[in-house]
């Protein structure tokens, strides 16, 4: 009877998230078998690699670019969550925490194609980071250059994404337990320690699962590279775009996509096993 | 005496130490509304711009004659902010339709490969999607639903729905289940329990759902730009058309109307997503 009863619910269960699976594996799944076919085939239908050899050929410095840019920006996303999820924390002016707060959050949702048309307008060598720094006496007004190079495909990705995961990262820390940090506080450690040897080590998953997100999307974004760098040499993404719309050669395209993948799919192992052990938990 | 120059002493040895650091902290602040605000302010600047040289600081004229043919009604724009709101809503619809079972049964039921499920519906979050566009693209090419609505609306509900299942999964499991057994016990069915006890508790992470979904859908580049083109164009994609094409007073307005809902949202979003929801994502 009880038996049947769970047999019953199992089957239910299914027949509740078959449908959004289908989904999952006719919009995702296999496009993704797709691209591997593609990618070895050749014209007769055979298995080849040549494909790659022409993908390594044509693209190895903006394969090595965009791994620079994305490995960068990631650095940059970290170190900045940190430091401001850290303040946030530990801060002890409440009304710095409180602006600080309010500040971080505001590129939170904001598109990548309209952070990289803001960034288009406020690196520009007619921007207004240039206009600034030379009404403060910073640089001199020859010295306005564009950044519009990898330095604003880096900027405009960090600008984005940091907040994302500041905001995972200040969750974590928020809910941990406070009594670590008082009894250091207490015992004379100034906040870099604490924050260095006693916050950090607790929300290093957290951390991690951000900004491995955080890598694949910036592997993965079109437009912002195609809007602040699109000459040579670029992201690999420019690179897909640019063989299926002038080429149609969608083996080419396939085979550099799958080499981004091959990049992310280290970032995605270890991100995986985090957020599989974290639900075999519950 | 030694008493009252130690009462002396201590306020003049913090004063010092205090004021650099509060100075500090301010500038920082500073810079960092600068880094946070400045963008936004620069495309402010050119939303408004009816003239602007080259080596100016500021544009010469402001105007709103550029808004006037953004909302012309026989213009490009206001027909692309209908197709993406359109695209948007049958979007959440579809995300939301299966994903609130789907979230469901992750959270309350019982499941065989309960693991590989979830696997399943982290994947699309861990792989890089340009491969997922380009060959969708292909296939919807092939079969006529390159260049549709519904074409786009997949694959952006492909996309949504792995967000909403996350979200819905954890909302449901927010809610507590003894409150589904009392009723139970007191003899009301499964779908009069999940009806009016589960699905009322769990509404405020479902609303987040299915605005985080809109809001992806809105803002959505990369797919509609291979399985778009050439007959629909998003409010996304007609901004990019019209920076690319050197028509910055455009496309800052174009970007204005993708900005306004993203920073409503994020406004707004805690009361949405409380905490005890947002710690049970991806669990």
């Amino acid at each position: 009877m009880a038996a049947a009863a769970e047999r019953r619910g199992r089957h239910v269960g299914l027949a509740l998230i078959s449908p959004a699976l289908a989904i999952v594996v006719a919009f995702f799944i296999i496009p993704l078998g797709i691209s591997f076919a593609l990618a070895f085939r050749a014209k007769d239908g055979s298995f080849t690699l040549q494909h790659f050899d022409k993908s390594f050929e044509l693209y190895t410095t903006d394969l090595v670019f965009s791994l620079a840019i994305v490995l960068l920006s990631s650095a940059l996303i970290a170190v900045l969550s940190i430091a401001i999820a850290g303040y946030l924390t530990l801060g002890e002016n409440p009304r710095a925490v409180a602006v600080l707060r309010w500040l971080y959050r505001w590129p939170l949702f904001i598109p990548f194609v309209v952070a990289g048309q803001l960034m288009r307008t406020f690196l520009a060598k007619n921007g207004m980071l240039n206009h600034v720094l030379i009404g403060s006496g910073l640089i001199e007004p020859l010295q306005a250059q564009s950044v519009l190079d990898w330095r604003g495909i880096v900027i405009a990705f960090v600008w984005k994404q940091a907040p994302f995961v500041t905001l995972l990262v200040a969750g974590a820390m928020a809910s941990l337990d406070r009594q670590h940090i008082e009894a250091a506080r207490n015992l004379g450690a100034p906040r870099w320690r604490v924050l260095w040897d006693i916050v950090l080590p607790q929300v290093r998953g957290t951390v991690l699962v951000g900004v491995v997100l955080s890598f694949v999307t910036m592997l993965s974004v079109l437009s912002v590279p195609l809007m602040i760098n699109p000459n040579s040499p670029t992201m690999v993404t420019v690179d897909v775009a640019y063989r299926i719309n002038t080429h149609s050669d969608y083996a080419v395209a396939n085979a550099l996509c799958l080499l981004s993948l091959l990049v992310a799919a280290g970032g995605a192992w270890f991100y995986l096993r985090h957020a599989v052990k974290g639900a075999e938990k519950t | 005496m030694t008493a009252a120059l130690a009462t002396m002493e201590a306020p003049a040895i913090r004063m010092p130490r205090r004021w650099p650091q509060t100075v500090l902290v301010a500038v920082l602040l500073a810079l960092f509304a600068f880094a946070i605000f400045g963008p936004l302010a620069n495309l402010l600047l050119w939303a408004f711009a009816e003239k602007w040289y080259f080596p100016s600081k500021l544009p010469s004229e402001y105007g709103f004659s550029f808004w006037v043919r953004v909302f012309n009604p026989r213009g490009d724009a206001l027909a692309s902010l209908g197709t993406s709101v359109w695209i948007a809503v049958l979007t959440v619809i579809v995300s939301l339709a299966v994903a609130i079972p789907a979230g469901y049964a992750l959270a309350r039921l019982k499941l065989p490969f309960r693991a590989l499920i979830l696997l399943l519906f982290l994947l699309p979050q861990a792989v890089p999607n340009m491969p997922i566009y380009v060959n969708i693209a292909r296939v919807f090419y092939e079969i006529g639903l390159n260049g549709t609505v519904i074409g786009v609306v997949l694959v952006h509900a492909a996309h949504g729905l792995v967000l909403a299942v996350w979200i819905a999964s954890a909302s449901f499991a927010a809610v507590d289940a003894s409150l589904d057994e009392a009723a139970r016990n007191l003899g009301a069915s499964p779908w009069t329990c999940f009806r009016t006890i589960t699905l009322p508790l769990a509404a405020p992470g479902l609303m987040a759902s299915a605005i985080f979904v809109f809001l992806e859908s809105l803002d959505e580049f990369t797919g509609t730009f291979f399985v778009g083109v050439p007959d629909v164009t998003t409010l996304p994609l007609l901004m990019f058309n019209a920076s690319q094409g050197g028509n910055y007073q455009i496309a800052s307005i174009t970007a204005l109307l993708l900005l306004l809902p993203s920073i409503g949202f994020m406004l707004v979003v805690e009361r949405f997503l409380k905490a005890d929801v947002l710690a049970m994502v991806g669990r």
